[in-house]
């Protein structure tokens, strides 16, 4: 007797790139499963409750925001791919950004989601590079996203028009924090995508925050005809020749299907493939990525703005050279990134009440992950201080003793927390160094969508599972 | 069906799944790729939506028949008419 369940397409992982990959395919009539190691979806983008308070795990800002009617944005193309009324995402725009070098701040640019104000900005600060800055400008909106290209190092591309280092760190910082998997430097195609999305597009968010884009995603997904199995991932991938021809699941079950889409990451995907030699050598030996953070998140009783605390979001840096790589100690608080999810241009009825201040630094996860419960708590409360002391120097002083008695409650995830609830090694929140544009794998129904498909951010991610399923299932090639 | 409600079926579809397009001066003649701002993608939902809607298939060969709304019209009329009444 044969009872397994037989799908057109299984996914694995319910994050945005697998939702909306899975969206897709049901849309166009195919039997589909998702499967989800976990209870809630939202995976690299998720959210939790803690002490009756919503907490984002991974937005800040969704990226690529462009006001409704401009055509041919990344944007656009998501929402008409699947679906969505855009008024439904209740995306509100930021209200304004800064990127901040030095030991106090003392080089600063603003940006906004119109680019004139960083043009302004850098002409103000660096004005012999305001004309290399146009030109990088230029080239970044003649460069469309394209998989095959060789790949260049940016700081390299970024040196021929920006001649001023600081300048260039400046502006590679945000795009560096926002989406980069590397260490100290990232190709210029993925730079550009960052660049577009940052700042040529911008910044907005949802006041409810991810979880709204999730409901809608489901709720589109369970319209379709989609299922989810939450609560039981993929153990393993058994592979018959080139092709996977069973998923075998968590609870033991084995289900077949004829396309296999995993969003949960190269190395997590090839380390499932069973024999681990039909995986091939490059595909089952790539090396996970290395860049993860530690967030802080502080809830007070006041809108950040009473504290004289404008900005959307803060990139900072105490120096004039970024180090954009894993730390050498647990976490490294010489740069990080500030947001307060309050700071966006929301009508009145939807200000959030209480306010928010979360602070993201670059984390090293063997640090974290041999620790007993015991010590581990300790550390938390210890860089928990220390990132925030880091992070405070850059915003308008407010008295530690009133901060303290206007705080209602506090936590902090760390490279531990993300390797357990997303199942990517090493707390790597960009994914491995090595994307697969191409989505391709040695198993000839099996992709990759997602983090390592290697368009990165709210909106890349679900763009990534919608352009999978349409090249690899509904219009393979 | 008439080769005008061809056209009037094709522009629907279009309406739905590119609610941001005008398509009150759609050029029967120009490629739709030439006025809209409608990819490869795109076209892929078009095919779908003929599928869904009134059972009609358009083998992948022929998504050039597809261009514009006359073509679409030369293209489709045929097949829709062929359509078993339901």
């Amino acid at each position: 007797m044969n009872s397994r369940r037989h799908y057109d397409v299984a996914v694995i992982g319910a994050g945005l790139s697998g939702l909306a990959a899975g969206i897709r395919a049901a849309h166009f009539g195919k039997s589909v499963c998702i499967f989800e190691r976990h209870n809630a979806p939202g995976g690299l983008n998720g959210f939790y409750s803690l002490g009756g308070r919503k907490f984002d795990a991974g937005l800040h800002a969704v990226t690529n925001f462009v006001p409704p009617g401009v055509k041919g944005t990344p944007l656009g193309r998501l929402v008409r791919q699947l679906r969505l009324d855009r008024d439904q995402l209740a995306l509100r725009e930021q209200k304004g950004s800064r990127v901040v070098f030095g030991p106090a701040g003392e080089a600063a640019l603003r940006f906004t989601n119109d680019v004139a104000v960083l043009e302004s900005e850098v002409a103000r600060l660096f004005p012999a590079q305001i004309d290399g800055f146009r030109r990088l400008t230029e080239l970044v909106r003649a460069t469309p996203f394209e998989p095959d290209a060789p790949l260049v190092p940016a700081r390299e591309v970024v040196g021929r028009h920006i001649t001023d280092p600081l300048c260039a760190e400046m502006l590679l910082c945000p795009l560096m924090f926002y989406g980069s998997p590397n260490e100290g430097d990232f190709s210029f195609g993925q730079m550009a995508v960052l660049f577009q999305a940052i700042y040529l597009e911008g910044f907005a968010r949802p006041a409810e925050g991810i979880r709204l884009i999730l409901r809608l995603l489901l709720e589109k997904y369970r319209e379709a005809g989609g299922e989810r199995r939450m609560k039981c991932g993929v153990r393993q991938i058994v592979a018959e020749g080139d092709r996977a021809a069973m998923l075998i699941l968590d609870d033991g079950s084995e289900v077949t299907a004829d396309h296999v889409l995993s969003s949960i990451g190269g190395p997590e995907t090839a380390a499932l493939i069973a024999p681990p030699a039909a995986a091939g050598e490059a595909f089952g030996h790539q090396p996970p990525g290395v860049i993860s953070y530690v967030e802080t998140m502080a809830v007070f009783d006041r809108q950040p703005a009473a504290f004289g605390w404008d900005d959307t979001i803060v990139f900072f840096n105490d120096s004039d050279r970024l180090h954009y790589e894993r730390p050498a100690g647990a976490v490294d608080p010489r740069s990080g990134v500030i947001c307060f999810p309050n700071n966006f241009q929301f009508p009145p009825e939807e200000v959030p009440e209480e306010g928010m201040m979360r602070v993201t630094c670059l984390a090293n996860y063997d640090a974290w992950v041999p620790l007993a419960e015991d010590a581990y708590s300790a550390q938390k409360a210890d860089w928990f201080a220390r990132v925030q002391a880091s992070a405070r120097r850059f915003l308008a002083p407010v008295d530690a003793a009133a901060f303290a008695a206007a705080t209602r409650a506090s936590d902090m995830f760390t490279p531990r927390t993300i390797t357990r609830f997303t199942g990517h090694r090493n707390g790597a929140i960009y994914g491995a160094p090595g994307k697969s544009f191409r989505g391709l794998t040695p198993l000839r129904n099996l992709y990759l969508c997602g983090t390592d498909q290697g368009l990165l951010g709210i909106v890349g991610s679900m763009l990534s599972g919608i352009t999978m399923a349409n090249q690899r299932v509904l219009a393979p090639v | 069906m008439t080769k005008d409600e061809c056209k009037k079926v094709v522009l629907d579809i279009i309406a739905d799944i590119a609610p941001d397009e005008d398509l009150s001066a759609v050029k029967p003649e120009v490629r739709l790729r030439d006025q809209l701002q409608l990819d490869s993608m795109d076209f892929l939902d078009i095919v779908m939506e003929l599928r869904k809607r009134y059972g009609l298939e358009v083998p992948e060969a022929d998504y050039p028949q597809l261009a514009s709304l006359d073509s679409c019209a030369e293209y489709l009329t045929p097949k829709f008419n062929a359509l078993p009444a339901r």
